[in-house]
């Protein structure tokens, strides 16, 4: 690896890309790179992180085209002919240089009803959900989502539809309608059905491909369109 | 070409897709306008299948066999998606429906040459 990496920056004051010289490290994140810039060449670039350690899902960028999680991408990984091109995220839009406004992509999780609707109070007894029963499975492969909107920059459908709820949000819905505990299916399922809903999907996988924690929305979504053509038919839940 | 977060398996088999359904929508109305000079220019049609014998119509042809038969395995893999229990295997799946869809039409194309 050379001593320097040619990094093009997006900026929003000339929507245009700028290019930085930054040192290069053995080990070096991209976010480590951003961070590098704007601490020792242009203090007014603004960009978003907090935990550095791929919990908190708000340091998401577009490296040399394709999303990811910055503080856990390795330059190594995607440096490309010793240069690297970095942008804000796709579909959201830019509050300045390489930070997004992240509302339009949590109030959609609202919207698919995302919120877990409790049927208990807390005078009755805990329910016991067996590890191995068919929701709980079903809903195990759609946890751990940081909701670092990598999926919904990466889905054309998004790009295509902006009412589309979007691969994260899906999934979210998805967990939810597996819950057993969960008291709201049929509003979620009527809110995954509509014109934003699940039927948007292409199945084209971009969701799953980019997942930095290996999540599937592509599947939870083909589980959606399973449930709503059932509901359709007055098949009942499973 | 093909933006980089576009670059993988299943958004090619998505683009084949949707190339194969945007060609045989133009195929098919020309398709049943040809049947139907059966009824009322026999004499067209005649010249039409004439026609036929030409090498690069038979090439044309094995492409539009190819497309339809890719749209339609395809399509069976993604109904199969939406409505039988989740798969792992999806780019296996569209993989094979694209061999399925060149075997159908190469198979096309040696029998309409050696005619
Ligand atoms: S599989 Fe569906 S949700 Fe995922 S990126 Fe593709 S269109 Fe978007
Ligand atoms: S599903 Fe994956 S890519 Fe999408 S927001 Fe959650 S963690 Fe990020
Ligand atoms: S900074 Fe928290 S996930 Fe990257």
């Amino acid at each position: 690896m050379s001593q320097e990496l040619s990094v093009s920056v997006w900026r929003s004051e000339t929507n245009a890309f700028q290019e930085f010289a930054v040192p290069a490290q053995d080990n070096q994140t991209i976010l480590d790179v951003v961070s590098w810039i704007q601490a020792n060449s242009d203090p007014t670039l603004s960009y978003r992180f907090a935990c550095r350690v791929g919990m908190c899902g708000s340091c998401a960028m577009m490296v040399n085209g394709e999303p990811r999680w910055t503080c856990r991408t390795h330059v190594k990984k995607v440096l490309k002919s010793n240069s690297l091109q970095i942008a804000p995220l796709r579909n959201l839009p830019v509050v300045k240089d390489l930070a997004t406004d992240m509302e339009p992509f949590f109030d959609k999780w609202v919207e698919a009803k995302g919120v877990f609707q409790g049927t208990k109070t807390r005078h009755d007894a805990i329910e016991p959900i067996l590890p191995d029963t068919a929701e709980r499975v079903a809903a195990s492969t759609a946890i751990e989502c940081i909701n670092c909107a990598v999926c919904y920059a990466a889905c054309d459908s998004v790009s295509g539809n902006a009412d589309y709820l979007g691969p994260a949000a899906l999934n979210r819905a998805w967990s939810l309608v597996n819950d057993v505990r969960d008291g709201a299916y049929e509003e979620r399922i009527e809110a995954v059905s509509g014109t934003g809903g699940c039927h948007n999907c292409h199945s084209q996988g971009g969701c799953a491909k980019y997942c930095p924690n290996d999540l599937n929305p592509s599947a939870s979504i083909a589980g959606l369109k399973r449930k709503t053509t059932r509901n359709w038919f007055g098949w009942g839940r499973s | 070409m093909i933006r980089p977060h576009r670059n993988h398996p299943l958004w090619l088999a998505f683009m084949l897709h949707r190339v194969s359904g945007v060609a045989l929508a133009l195929f098919l109305p020309i398709h049943f306008y040809v049947l139907a000079l059966a009824l009322t220019d026999p004499a067209a049609l005649n010249d039409f299948f004439a026609l036929t014998e030409n090498i690069w119509v038979k090439i044309t042809e094995f492409g539009l066999v190819f497309l339809l038969a890719a749209h339609m395995l395809g399509g069976l893999r993604l109904m199969a998606m939406e409505w039988l229990p989740w798969s792992d295997r999806q780019k296996t799946f569209a993989a094979t429906a694209v061999a399925g869809a060149f075997a159908i039409s190469c198979s096309f194309f040696l029998s309409a040459v050696s005619l």
